[in-house]
């Protein structure tokens, strides 16, 4: 669809929307990690000549959030700025440069508050309070589920393996920089638009932090020069450039730079993790018992639902009877996490597939036939109540076993060679809205007329993900017309019925069904119209080739055009709607909400590495990954999500970091990202990049359109855990963290030459004061998806901690 | 868009004209030729020149001649000294270095001239200035402290040119010229070990061109360590050229390292040590561990500081293979992700 467009470069971003008249803004971002804004003095900057309008946070007294329980941000900090880069004053000028002088004009006094830079800092000190909400002090959420008694089921172990590993925060780093155009159009109502993937809750935000009905905003997503989950969030500068160009009655244009977008970041949570694990000697899991703890940055974003992500997914790709999930969220004063490729699941992916792979060696099994001894069975409920549907795993280990050559590989390659292997499983979207409520999560209309022409509308937003071709297939593949004669508008939220948006790998299947329901009710009306004219019953006509047939005479029937003509003159104008909702979840718990999906994708990996022990640098000829997708609606995007996910992936395991610098605490209280640079913040490039072997795993779900599930996202996840396993092969070390770089590798190999554990990792976890777990009998002892204990106590000493600190402020 | 400061941009018409505009105000003045280094940094506020004179319009800058040795005009771009066939032959080392700059994108703007000169870096200060002000700036630029160590009474700022430690292995030389007349210096005395002085070139002096000697009976070879196979400036490099009698025993021999210091850093005690012998294994490993010693990465690049200096050791220790005629391919492959 985008095709054309993109080559010949007709594509338009949003910083190729030009308007007439229209100014530019930029904005002042905080120099101090915490501090407290004393006074901001805007005078000498709104002199500046050329200078439209100066705003600060008293200009946005109404926060605003993606999630609902954290509407935690303002568009400009009106009293405390929690990182570097955290936004206090806007300026609106006659061009960029213009701009950029002016914002450095604007005097601001700080009172410097303490620097919370890592997670320690945040458990240990519950004051100053980085906001005022949250489960204790510096603690955001606090999350306890116990599936069955899991201290029963490790005892009971013949083995019980007890690791922790840490994945190293990165970022998302899509190649356009997030930009936004306002404008007050011809009929007084505010446009934006925005390299968003979520317009719907842009729009929402925007509503909200303006004050302004939402039938007065229109929100046009732009096409995205690359997501990856990092436009999901609404902006700062979306909210400014809105209230900006309002006010002044003329199109605002903001247009981040790099350094800007690693401020925007909601990008992959740093995650501490534990997992304790208990194995038969045959190789059944009893029980797995996990702890997370999240460095959240300075908001909530995502962050709550990233929470409950890390523990989610565990349990839909092997059978694990009982299970313990409590995950800690903290803040920082860092740019906020939020949601990339996987969120929140990749993490602790990462520690399930690295600790298996030991299990594998200590129970001295193949790693293969270790997971293909505990897939979890097709159509069942899991200890945590999540639905499993079709499960194509089983058949992903294979293939990727074979084509890998894996059995004569795996422990016989040469010193410094080694193969490693992982799975995972992700969302097809998830089961519940950001927003509780009942409505549907995708709407589609359809417009066919005389002209043989049809055009879907669907707020779905194009990504670069090819989200516009999935619809065309699908409806020109129920309507028998070539792809070509369908035209889409999405994305755009005057014109097009609500799709939540790109996010949660949950387009293809939701969107997907829409379009399905929306082209089998234009079917219907246009088949009508054809029996009536070819006098032939509608039940035996088939749509294809453009044509309208007589299944049984296949050369008695219309073209399409003719077919839709008759079918206008007998019922009128035609358009229909479709919509889909996800099916209603298992789990009736608290917490429950975060994990059900209409089905999961499956994916499975093998990573080839040479290691040299002497300099510990990694080289990654190639990768098999097989993935589990239902059915390809486009098997050529299909594969591109695919080796876009590797590629991601190996970025993430080798070498990527979004990583921060505390400069010694006597001398300063400065924390700044370390290099907030497309150049300094390493992630691949093609001379990297290794052969992929790509197979797609084709058994229909019935959930998903033509059974398709997700792909953009879940291939992605088996990767790193992959590389470490591989990096073990190879050379005997275990990095039990993410990224595993030369450096970590050296260390591990001098570790072991001197006798000490082969093994670069972290070495506990911090003893966290978890809340009493809310306790869910699992299906098999009789569960009902309820918690058996009603109402715990959300943490007694959490609660205390919030009272301390409130009277501490009073 | 980070917006660049405005300053006047000046094109002369011979060197002599740029001299003399530069020698008038050399304090707030700069030279542009590929622009790929000070643009970026002027974006950054990292410098400020009210003039900018641009030489990329002087013919004589961008010739390659062929004589008693090789001479090459300071703005001939690392995409012409790549495509120059005789040279690749004749100063493989140098080919390699020029190769491995950057990007094509990169090389096709940059100089030799500008690789040259290239400012040194490090992470507290290649940042913008919103960023260095987080940091209350660093003693380089707007500041008073090195970050990189706070008791340093110099700057620590990385060597980061690919083609100076190689030119200086190769006993190049360059010419600079200033209104008040020319003088051509050793690479070896353009530099010296600190991040802020570290050209010994006046500011009032524009280096024109780069001479390097005949090389018959020479070999030579160049090493860089980055991330990447693109993009990424060394964050260690082994250059070595040397003369090898026909039995095999060094005549001549120089060994100089990149990014592990404000300067590219000669080893002279492997150059010692290697002289009259051949290169045995063992002699090798003496050498690189002589290098290994002298190599002070600092915790401003990428990578970590202690590996960077291990990998010194391994890097001169392939380059001295290579020197020595072994077949090296497949460990330069897996280090710089292409055939260089």
């Amino acid at each position: 669809m985008d095709g054309r467009a993109k080559v010949t470069g007709q594509t338009r971003f949003a910083d190729d929307v030009i308007l007439p008249r229209m100014l530019h803004g930029r904005l002042l971002r905080s120099p101090h990690p915490h501090a407290r804004i004393r006074r901001i003095d805007t005078t000498r900057a709104a002199a500046h000549p050329g200078v439209h309008l100066v705003l600060t946070g008293r200009d946005f007294p109404i926060p605003y959030g993606i999630l609902p329980v954290s509407h935690d941000e303002h568009a400009l900090c009106p009293d405390l700025v929690r990182f570097v880069g955290d936004p206090v004053a806007a300026v609106i000028a006659r061009d960029e440069a213009v701009a950029a002088e002016a914002v450095e004009l604007v005097e601001v006094e700080y009172e410097v508050l303490r620097t919370f830079a890592t997670p320690a800092d945040s458990l240990t000190h519950a004051t100053p309070r980085i906001h005022d909400y949250g489960d204790a002090g510096n603690i955001h959420k606090l999350v306890a589920l116990e599936f069955g008694d899991v201290d029963e089921a490790i005892a009971g172990a013949d083995h019980v393996f007890d690791d922790v590993f840490f994945f190293e925060g990165n970022t998302h780093l899509p190649l356009e920089q997030h930009a936004c155009v306002a404008v007050k159009d011809a009929d007084g109502k505010l446009v934006l638009y925005s390299s968003t993937q979520t317009p719907h809750y842009v729009h929402r935000a925007l509503a909200k932090a303006l004050e302004m009905p939402a039938a007065q905003i229109r929100v046009i997503a732009t096409p995205n020069g690359g997501g990856f989950g990092g436009k999901s969030d609404p902006f700062n500068h979306e909210v400014v450039a809105a209230r900006a160009a309002w006010l002044l009655d003329r199109p605002v244009k903001f247009c981040l730079s790099r350094e800007e977008v690693f401020y925007c970041h909601r990008g992959r949570h740093p995650v501490l993790m534990r997992f304790r694990t208990g194995v038969t000697k045959d190789g059944q899991l009893t029980g797995v018992d996990l702890q997370t703890l999240l460095d959240g940055g300075a908001y909530g974003s995502y962050g709550a639902a990233s929470t409950f992500y890390t523990g989610a997914l565990q349990t839909v790709t092997y059978q694990i009877p009982r299970y313990r999930f409590r995950g800690c969220r903290v803040f920082t004063n860092k740019p906020p996490c939020g949601p990339k490729r996987g969120h929140g699941t990749p993490q602790s992916r990462f520690g399930q597939e690295v600790q298996l792979d030991k299990i594998a060696e200590r129970l001295d099994r193949d790693p293969a036939d270790l997971r293909l001894g505990m897939v979890a069975p097709a159509d069942s409920l899991t200890a945590n109540y999540l639905r499993v549907g079709t499960i194509g795993l089983a058949d992903c280990i294979r293939t990727v076993v074979d084509r890998s050559d894996w059995r004569t590989r795996h422990r016989k390659l040469p010193y410094g060679h080694g193969v490693g292997l992982a799975c995972s499983s992700y969302l097809s979207g998830a089961g519940l809205p950001i927003n509780w409520n009942d409505l549907p999560h995708s709407g589609v209309q359809l417009k066919l007329d005389r002209s043989g022409g049809v055009t879907a509308f669907c707020g779905a937003t194009e990504i670069g993900q090819g989200s516009d071709d999935v619809l065309v297939a699908i409806i020109a593949e129920v309507l028998g017309v070539r792809p070509f004669d369908v035209r889409v508008v999405t994305g755009d939220t005057d014109l097009t019925p609500v799709d939540l948006g790109s996010y949660s790998s949950r387009v293809t299947l939701m969107m997907g069904n829409a379009a399905i329901q929306a082209a089998e009710r234009a079917r219907e009306i246009v088949a009508a119209g054809v029996a009536r004219k070819l006098e032939v019953p509608a039940g035996r006509l088939t749509f294809a080739d453009g044509r309208v047939f007589d299944t049984e005479d296949p050369d008695r029937g219309l073209t399409f055009q003719e077919a839709v003509c008759a079918a206008e003159a007998g019922h009128g104008t035609i358009g229909t709607t479709g919509s889909y909702t996800p099916p209603k979840s298992a789990a009736r718990f608290k917490g429950g909400g975060v994990g059900p999906s209409p089905t999961y994708s499956y994916t499975a990996a093998v990573v080839d590495v040479q290691v040299d022990p002497e300099t510990g640098w990694i080289t990654v000829p190639r990768v098999w990954i097989a993935h589990d997708i239902g059915r390809a609606i486009n098997p050529v995007l299909a594969r591109g999500q695919v080796e876009g996910s590797v590629y991601m992936g190996l970025g993430e395991a080798l070498m990527e970091e979004q990583a921060f610098r505390r400069l010694p605490a006597r001398l300063s209280s400065a924390l700044v990202h370390k290099f907030p640079s497309l150049l300094e913040y390493k992630s691949l490039t093609s001379l990297d990049m290794p052969e992929v072997i790509t197979d797609l795993i084709e058994h229909p779900d019935p959930a998903g359109p033509f059974g398709a599930k997700e792909v953009g996202q879940g291939p992605l996840l088996p990767i790193m855990p992959a590389v470490a396993n591989a990096v073990y092969d190879a050379v005997g070390v275990r990095i039990d963290e993410v990224p595993v770089t030369p450096e970590k590798i050296v260390r591990a190999l001098a570790a072991k030459a001197a006798g000490k554990p082969a093994r670069v990792g972290p070495s506990a976890f911090p003893d966290i004061d978890w809340p009493d777990a809310l306790v869910v009998p699992p299906p098999w002892d009789g569960g009902d998806g309820r918690a058996s204990n009603t109402r715990p106590s959300s943490g007694r000493k959490a609660d205390a901690g919030i009272e301390a600190v409130a009277g501490v402020k009073s | 868009m980070i917006r660049l400061p405005d300053f006047a941009l000046r094109v002369p018409r011979s060197i002599d004209e740029a001299a003399g505009w530069l020698g008038a105000s050399p304090a707030d003045t700069m030279i542009l030729a590929g622009g790929t280094d000070l643009v970026p940094n002027m974006k950054r506020r990292q410098q400020v020149p009210r003039t900018v004179i641009a030489l990329r319009s002087l013919g004589d800058l961008r010739t390659i001649r062929n004589g008693d040795g090789l001479t090459i005009g300071s703005a001939v771009t690392l995409t012409e000294l790549v495509r120059h066939e005789a040279l690749r032959k004749t100063v493989p080392g140098l080919w390699q270095a020029a190769a491995q700059v950057a990007t094509p994108h990169l090389r096709n703007m940059g100089t030799i001239g500008g690789n040259l000169c290239l400012d040194t870096r490090c992470t507290y200060y290649d940042q913008s200035y919103e960023w260095r002000k987080a940091i209350n700036f660093c003693m380089k630029k707007d500041g008073e402290i090195c970050w990189v160590a706070t008791s340093s009474p110099r700057c620590l700022a990385v060597s980061s040119t690919d083609t100076a430690p190689m030119l200086q292995a190769l006993g190049a030389s360059v010419r600079l010229v200033s209104a008040s007349g020319t003088r051509t210096v050793t690479v070896a005395d353009l530099y010296q070990n600190d991040g802020m002085l570290y050209l010994t070139r006046r500011p009032d002096e524009i280096l024109t061109e780069v001479s390097i000697p005949d090389q018959t009976g020479w070999r030579s070879t160049y090493w860089k360590l980055r991330r990447r196979g693109a993009f990424d400036f060394p964050v260690a490099s082994a250059a070595v050229a040397a003369r090898l009698e026909r039995d095999g025993a060094v005549g001549a021999i120089r060994v100089v390292l990149g990014a592990v210091a404000s300067r590219p850093l000669a080893s002279a005690a492997a150059e010692t040590l290697l002289t009259g012998r051949r290169l045995t294994d063992e002699a090798i490993a003496e050498a690189a561990d002589a290098a290994y010693v002298i190599a002070k990465p600092m915790d401003n690049t990428d990578f970590e500081l202690v590996w960077r200096k291990k990998m010194v050791r391994a890097l001169v220790t392939n380059a001295l293979r290579e020197v020595r005629g072994d077949d090296v391919r497949e460990a330069r492959m897996s280090l710089a992700r292409q055939v260089v």
